[in-house]
């Protein structure tokens, strides 16, 4: 077959272009650990509380470590459960300096949710028997709105909660 | 992957054929492809 | 080729309108659907007579993404398949009978939806569960397509018997091609829906696997988006050439494009779950690779289209380095408005560049920005390429004319979809950048800036929706004008011929045995042994869940 000499030039410099995003994004997943999301680890999702995470005092932000946190969330239709505060209240909102470490750990009792912070790299699946975890850096200061950005059902878009990060 | 045929044959296909402006084109494309990429990238690598 | 100026036998031009019937009056259906959903999203409308935003998104996913596409490909490459190699009397009922199974699956599949008992959206993601006459209809358009592959596969083959040792023609072959993509493919959805989703939706299995019921789901996910778009590079590769008073650019480099996408098109799959818990990364990562291998081929349409135009314009005499692009046929739908497909595709790969690639898909993931990208490749490329084919084909089929009054409406109807488009789809993008999610009825979370901003796109692209439904109402107008009203008349069937003095097209591009056994290969590579781990470790099944979607 016969290719004209400008579409081989054209055809190296694409599948170069290629090559290089996936030398990118390859290097930043396997030597920088940034993978998305693919935590392996299964869960009964009708027994959730029965893993340490997710026992209902164990919900919602704590401080593991000076700068570290960690989050644990269970998502049911139409709800984000983040705990209850010290009066009892069911937790809306959860606030973390800027620059802390978060780790974001959660799963779902019924159907399948979405979790993404909005406006950070936090955006993960989230399905029945699996527990979702993803450790992120909050690099930049704000109020970013947490969506369920999978459809969960007619409540969908009421499924939500915030997240500060402050100075 | 093809014999090269005898030169008649070839005659369309040539690579003397004025093809500046697709070539222009496509490069065009390239470049917004790139910078698409690479402007996604820094805003996930600032986020 | 043989035929191409005289008009079909009428039994064979009334199949192949059936498709068309229905695929535009999915287009009505289906556009109403999209302007209620901008207009609802916006904030500053309520749906009337309390219908759920859900049930209208279901049917607008269903009956554009599924519905509308599946009919007129198959209706398309029938034509292409009758024009080529003919159609003979039992080839031809078998055609009506895959109708009229996708039909009937069809109706089932809407109504089911229209009566609020599969609130599940397109995707239909367990454990929602939908009533079982929603799967059972979409397994009957399944199968009622299969019934269409093979006949296809039946006619080239029956034309090759009678023409041994010619090289297949390159339209027929294009449509074999994407036939054996299909059915591969299909192949994941149906044992998903046979197997997981109707048992289990009859109560007579307890539970589902979810994660694997999502991971054949999206092996047919990603090929059925290929599905759509290759009867548009058909057209692009074969007919805009004739139509532009050109020959085809190159014949085995046509075919080859062709090779290459049914290759890279079905392993690739977990590009849609890049975000899931339960997949192991590196085998994500090495789907994402092969996902970049797709974009080879259309790299090369890329050169192709512009060398088809450059070298026709060269030799109808324009000078210059773009007198070849001032001079192309601007005022012929028939080449403006696969044109302005052309030109979204452009936006639309490198968003899907940036979409396929690993980690960078979270920036993404789920947020109307996707909504963004597959307007502009599905809903403007693979959409305004087919109205392209529709103002020949149709009047082709009913022996009338594309006159110059309803061309120019053509031309107007492209230009009103590329400004309503241009709209909605660049609101959807930077609002998904900004974190908005998709599939979302308007909603206030929690309040606040970032919110505030959400709402303000949601608005441009309500302007944008109600500019688009205009356009599909200009289109449906088009339509039935060329079907029951244009003048008669002879419209030609345009197909692009070789040079004169073409290279000949290598026989290895045609040895079925060989790619279909890579294509096996390249799956087997990319999917075994993930799919038996998400087997081997797969959690407690899920129960149904009906009162999610709003069913007791
Ligand atoms: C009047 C023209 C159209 C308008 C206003 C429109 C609008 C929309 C909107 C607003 C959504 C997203 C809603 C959400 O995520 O909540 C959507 C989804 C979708 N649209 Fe369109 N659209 C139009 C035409 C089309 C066409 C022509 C096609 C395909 C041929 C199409 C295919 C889809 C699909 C497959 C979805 C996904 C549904 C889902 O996420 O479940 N649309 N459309
Ligand atoms: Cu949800
Ligand atoms: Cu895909």
């Amino acid at each position: 077959m016969h290719l004209h000499k400008f579409e081989k030039i054209w055809l190296v410099f694409g599948m170069a272009s290629l090559v290089l995003f996936l030398l990118i994004i390859g290097f930043a997943a396997f030597w920088k650990g940034t993978h998305p999301q693919s935590h392996i680890e299964t869960i009964d999702p009708q027994n959730v509380e029965a893993h340490e995470a997710f026992k209902p005092e164990n919900l919602g932000l704590r401080e593991v470590a000076d700068g570290k946190y960690t989050v644990n969330i269970v998502a049911s239709a139409f709800n984000y459960d983040f705990g209850t505060d010290a009066d009892g209240k069911a937790v809306k909102k959860i606030r973390v300096p800027k620059g802390s470490t978060v780790l974001f750990q959660i799963t779902t009792k019924d159907v399948v949710h979405g979790f993404q912070v909005a406006g950070t790299n936090v955006n993960m699946m989230v399905e029945p028997g699996h527990v979702s975890r993803l450790e992120t850096v909050m690099k930049n200061t704000g109020e970013f709105t947490v969506v369920c950005n999978e459809y969960c059902g007619v409540g969908h878009h009421q499924m939500f909660a915030t997240v500060e990060v402050y100075e | 992957m093809a014999k090269e045929k005898p030169k008649q044959a070839t005659k369309s296909n040539d690579s003397d054929i004025n093809l500046k402006g697709t070539f222009i084109s496509v490069m065009l494309v390239g470049i917004f492809i790139l910078v698409l990429w690479f402007g996604s990238y820094a805003l996930f690598l600032s986020r | 080729m043989m035929l191409k100026n005289y008009n079909f036998p009428k039994k064979d031009a009334r199949l192949y309108m059936s498709f068309m019937y229905v695929t535009f009056a999915s287009l009505l259906v289906g556009g109403l659907m999209g302007l209620l959903q901008t207009l609802s999203r916006s904030g500053e409308f309520q749906l009337p007579f309390g219908i759920n935003y859900y049930t209208i998104l279901t049917v607008h996913g269903v009956i554009l993404g599924l519905v509308l596409t599946t009919f007129f490909i198959v209706g398309f490459q029938f034509a292409l398949m009758g024009k080529t190699v003919g159609l003979s009397d039992k080839q031809r009922k078998w055609a009506w009978i895959a109708f009229w199974t996708m039909l009937v699956g069809t109706i089932m599949a809407a109504v089911t939806i229209l009566i609020g008992e599969a609130n599940v959206l397109y995707t239909f993601y367990a454990p929602l569960r939908a009533h079982p006459a929603f799967y059972i209809g979409l397994a009957l358009v399944i199968v009622g397509s299969w019934i269409a592959v093979f006949t296809n596969f039946r006619q080239l083959y029956v034309w090759k018997k009678a023409n041994p040792g010619q090289k297949s023609p390159l339209l027929a072959f294009m449509v074999v091609i994407n036939m054996a993509m299909w059915f591969i493919a299909s192949l994941g959805v149906a044992i998903s829906v046979l197997v997981l989703f109707i048992p289990w939706s009859l109560g007579y299995a307890a539970t589902i696997n979810v994660l694997l019921s999502r991971t054949l789901f999206w092996y047919f996910g990603h090929p059925l988006v290929y599905f759509w778009l290759l009867p548009a590079y058909m057209a692009w590769y074969a007919i805009i050439p004739k139509i532009i008073g050109g020959k085809l650019f190159s014949d085995s480099l046509a075919r080859m494009a062709f090779i290459l996408l049914l290759l890279f098109s079905i392993p690739v799959g977990f590009h849609h779950q890049l975000t899931e818990p339960g997949i192991d990364p590196t085998w994500k990562f090495i789907q994402v690779v092969l996902t970049f291998m797709v974009v080879i081929p259309s790299l090369m349409t890329a050169f192709s289209i512009f060398a088809t135009f450059e070298t026709t314009g060269r030799r109808l005499g324009h000078k210059g380095l773009f007198g070849w692009f001032k001079n192309l046929p601007w005022g012929d739908v028939r080449f403006f408005a696969p044109f302005v497909g052309m030109v979204a595709f452009i936006p639309g790969g490198a968003g899907g560049i940036v979409n396929a690639s690993h980690q960078m898909n979270s920036l993404i993931h789920n947020t109307i920005w996707v909504t963004g990208h597959f307007h502009l490749t599905i809903a403007t490329t693979v959409i305004l390429t087919y109205f392209g084919i529709a103002y020949w084909l149709v009047p082709h089929l009913t022996g009338r004319r594309l006159t110059p009054r309803l061309n120019k409406l053509g031309i107007i109807q492209t230009i009103i979809w590329t400004v309503g488009m241009t709209i909605m789809s660049t609101s959807m993008h930077i609002q998904g950048l900004l974190g908005g999610p998709r599939r979302s009825d308007f909603s206030n979370y929690a309040g606040g800036e970032q919110v505030q901003t959400w709402i303000s796109y949601q608005l441009a692209q309500a302007v944008g929706g109600t500019i688009l439904f205009i356009g599909i109402l200009l289109m449906i107008y088009i339509f039935i004008q060329l079907a029951f009203f244009a003048p008669k008349g002879v419209q030609e069937f345009p197909i692009a011929e070789e040079e004169v003095d073409a290279e000949p097209t290598p026989k290895i591009l045609e040895n079925w045995y060989l790619w279909i056994g890579i294509t096996i290969a390249l799956i087997l590579f990319a999917y075994t042994i993930p799919m038996i781990d998400i087997i081997k470790h797969s959690p407690p099944g899920s129960l149904p869940f009906d009162w999610p979607i709003g069913r007791s």
